[in-house]
C-alpha cells in the first residue's frame, strides 16, 4: 500500500498559552514544538498497515521550515518519505491550506503513483478548523469520513486494476461505533485512540537524521477566512471553596452532592 | 433569503446540539434580515421536523432519498449543498458536533466556499462592508481567534455547549416541505455500513456525574473506588491523557480535546492536574470538585470545590458517606 499522512506542526501547550503582541500567532518562545496528537496517531496507523501490508509512508506538511523537524520525528518512528510545503510563520487559511496540499498530493502522485490511502487528523489541536482533510479529498475526487478509531484493509486490491480495495473504517459515536467500507483511495481523519503512537527507537533516531526531505513550494490565493487576532478568553476566576483535607471532607462532599441533587 | 440550521437527530429524537444551533440561530438570523429555516436528514425527520416551529424555523425542510436512511458526510453535504441552490440560502449553520463540522465541511468543499468551525459569537453586520466577523475556539477553547468571514454562501457552525438550546420567545411556522435532492449512487460509499452498540444508557457525554482519574490514581485496578462511587452516582468513570497513554482506560473514557467533551451537573476530578488539554474538555461542566493532593494544581484552582487529600483516602470515604446517608 502507498500511504500518505498529512501533519501539522502545532507548539505543545503547558499550562497557559500566549500570544503574540500582534495577536496573529501563539507566542512560541517558551513552548516546544509537536506533531499534532491526532496526526502522530495517524503516523502510527499508517506504519502500522505498511508493516502488515507492505508498501510505503509517506508523510506531508504545510508548515515553517522548522516543520522539518515533525518529518524527521516521522522518519525516527517508521516513515519513508517526506515532503515539506514551506510557508511563514502564520497558519494559512484552510482553504488555502487544502488547495497547496491537493496540488502538493497531484504532483507526487503524478511522478511516484497515486496512494491508496491518505489520512489526515480529524483536527488539528491549534487552529482546530475541521475542514483540511475533507478540502483535500473533495479536490481530489476522493471519498472521506472522519473521526475514526479504527482501520481493517479489507481486500488491499494490491494495485491489480480489477481488484477495488476496500478500508473497513470504524468512527466512535456515543456508546458504539459506526462502520464505513470505503474503497479506495480514500482519505479518513484519524482521532487520537485509534492506536498508541510508538517512540522512536535510537536505530530509527539515527536513520530520521538521513531522511531526505522534498520541498515543494505552492503559490495559492488565500480564502475567505481572515484572521484579525486572536486572544486569550477571560479567565473564569472562581474562588475555590475548600471543603476539607482528607478522608474527613467525606461529609461536605456528600453535602454538595446533595445539594446539587445527584444523589438521588 | 435565509440562514438554513443543519438539525441532527437519532430517529426522530432531535439532539440537545441542534437546539443549540436553532437558539443560536435566531438571533442571528435576525441580525442578518434573514428567515431562519431547518433541515432535517434520514429516518425519522418527518418526527424531528415536527416540533421546528417552536424552536423558530420558518420552514422546516425534510430531506429524503435512499442513500440518506443513515448517515454519510458526503450524502449528507451534497443534499445541503442541494438545498442551497434551490432555496437561494445565504447562509448554514450547525452545532460544532464531530457530525455538524463534517457535514458543513462537505458543503464548504463542495461549494468552494469558507468555513468558520466551533464559533462563540457571529456578527453578520461585521465590519460594515458586508463581510461577517465573528469569535471562535481555537485550542479546544482555551484560546480565541476573532475572524472575518468574506462569502457568497455563509457557513459557521457553533462551538459545542457555546450555548443552552431554549424553545423560540415567539415560535415560528414550521412549514414543512418535502426535499428530494438528486445523490449520485457513488456517494454511497461513505454512508454507515454497520453500527456497533457496546454501552447502552448514560455515556461519557451525557453522564450527569463523572468521576475522573488522573495520573494520580496509580494504576488501573485503582480505578475501582472510582467505578464504585461512579455506580453509586448513577455517573461514569472518565479520565486524562496520561491514563490512556499508561494504556490504564480505554481511549473512549478519555476526557479532553482530544477526547470526549463532558458536560455533567458534577465532575469530581481526582488526581488530575488539569492540563489545558483536560481542562478544555471538562469545563462545559456545571460544577467540579477536585479531589488533589496539591492545593496548588491548576485542576483545583480552576474548581469550584475542591478537596485537598489522597484520592485513595478520599473517594472510599465518599463511598461509605453516600451510603450511610441512604441507610
Amino acid at each position: 500500500m502507498r500511504i500518505l499522512v498529512c501533519v501539522k506542526r502545532v507548539p505543545a501547550p503547558g499550562a497557559r498559552i500566549n500570544v503574540t503582541a500582534d495577536g496573529q500567532t501563539v507566542d512560541a518562545a517558551h513552548l516546544g514544538f509537536t506533531t499534532s496528537p491526532h496526526e502522530e496517531c495517524a503516523v502510527e496507523e499508517a506504519v502500522q498497515l505498511t508493516e502488515a501490508h507492505g508498501g510505503e509512508v509517506t508523510v506531508m506538511t504545510l508548515g515553517p521550515a522548522a516543520a522539518e523537524e515533525q518529518l524527521r520525528y516521522a522518519a525516527s518512528v517508521g516513515a519513508h518519505h517526506f515532503v515539506l510545503i514551506p510557508i511563514d510563520d502564520v497558519d494559512w487559511d484552510p482553504q488555502r491550506t487544502a488547495a497547496a496540499l491537493a496540488e502538493a498530493i497531484s504532483a507526487v502522485e503524478e511522478t511516484d503513483g497515486a496512494f491508496d490511502l491518505i489520512l489526515f487528523g480529524n483536527e488539528s489541536a491549534d487552529a482546530g478548523g475541521f475542514q483540511v482533510g475533507v478540502r483535500v479529498a473533495n479536490h481530489l475526487d476522493r471519498p472521506i469520513v472522519n473521526g475514526i478509531k479504527g482501520i481493517d484493509v479489507v481486500a488491499d486490491g494490491d494495485g491489480a486494476a480489477d481488484v477495488a480495495g476496500v478500508v473497513a473504517a470504524r468512527r466512535e459515536i456515543d456508546g458504539g461505533f459506526e462502520v464505513y467500507n470505503v474503497p479506495m483511495p480514500a482519505v479518513l481523519g484519524v482521532k487520537e485512540g485509534i492506536n498508541l503512537p510508538r517512540y522512536p527507537t535510537m536505530k530509527g533516531r539515527l536513520a530520521s537524521k538521513k531522511a531526505v526531505v522534498d520541498t515543494n513550494e505552492r503559490t495559492v490565493e488565500a480564502g475567505g477566512q481572515v484572521r484579525l487576532r486572536l486572544h486569550r478568553p477571560e479567565e473564569q476566576i472562581s474562588e475555590t471553596i475548600i471543603l476539607g483535607t482528607g478522608p474527613e471532607a467525606a461529609s461536605a462532599v456528600v453535602d454538595l452532592l446533595e445539594e446539587l441533587g445527584v444523589l438521588a | 433569503m435565509s440562514l438554513l440550521v443543519i438539525c441532527d437527530h437519532d430517529r426522530g429524537a432531535l439532539s440537545d446540539a441542534s437546539l443549540e444551533a436553532l437558539t443560536f440561530g435566531r438571533p442571528l438570523a435576525a441580525a442578518a434580515g434573514l428567515e431562519m429555516a431547518a433541515v432535517v436528514i434520514g429516518e425519522g425527520a418527518d418526527a424531528a421536523a415536527a416540533g421546528l416551529g417552536a424552536h423558530g424555523a420558518a420552514t422546516v425542510h425534510v430531506a429524503s432519498h435512499p442513500l440518506l436512511t443513515d448517515f454519510g458526510p458526503e450524502a449528507w453535504g451534497e443534499t445541503v449543498v442541494q438545498l442551497v441552490r434551490s432555496t437561494g440560502a445565504t447562509a448554514v449553520l450547525a452545532c460544532g458536533t464531530d457530525r455538524g463540522n463534517e457535514v458543513v465541511a462537505q458543503v464548504a468543499a463542495r461549494l468552494d466556499q469558507p468555513f468558520v468551525a466551533n464559533c462563540r459569537s457571529v456578527d453578520p453586520t461585521g465590519d460594515g462592508s458586508g463581510n461577517w466577523t465573528m469569535t471562535r475556539v481555537q485550542w479546544g477553547g482555551s484560546l480565541l481567534e476573532d475572524t472575518t468571514l468574506t462569502a457568497d454562501v455563509h457557513l459557521v457552525t457553533v462551538a459545542h455547549h457555546a450555548v443552552e438550546g431554549v424553545a423560540a420567545e415567539a415560535p415560528a411556522a414550521g412549514t414543512v416541505a418535502s426535499f428530494a435532492p438528486e445523490l449520485d449512487d457513488v456517494l454511497a460509499r461513505t454512508v454507515v455500513a454497520d453500527r456497533v452498540v457496546l454501552t447502552r444508557g448514560i455515556t461519557l457525554s451525557t453522564a450527569p456525574v463523572v468521576v475522573g482519574g488522573g495520573r494520580g490514581v496509580g494504576s488501573a485496578e485503582a480505578f475501582a473506588p472510582l467505578e464504585e462511587l461512579a455506580a453509586e452516582l448513577g455517573g461514569v468513570v472518565g479520565c486524562s491523557r496520561a491514563v490512556t497513554n499508561n494504556g490504564w482506560r480505554p481511549h473512549s473514557d478519555q476526557v479532553g480535546q482530544t477526547g470526549t467533551r463532558i458536560a455533567p451537573e458534577i465532575y469530581i476530578a481526582s488526581g488530575i492536574s488539569g492540563a489545558i488539554q483536560h481542562w478544555v474538555g471538562a469545563m462545559a461542566a456545571k460544577n467540579i470538585l477536585a479531589i488533589n493532593t496539591d492545593r496548588e494544581a491548576n485542576m483545583v484552582t480552576r474548581a469550584g470545590h475542591a478537596v485537598i487529600g489522597d484520592l485513595h483516602q478520599v473517594i472510599p470515604a465518599v463511598i461509605e458517606e453516600v451510603r450511610r446517608r441512604r441507610g
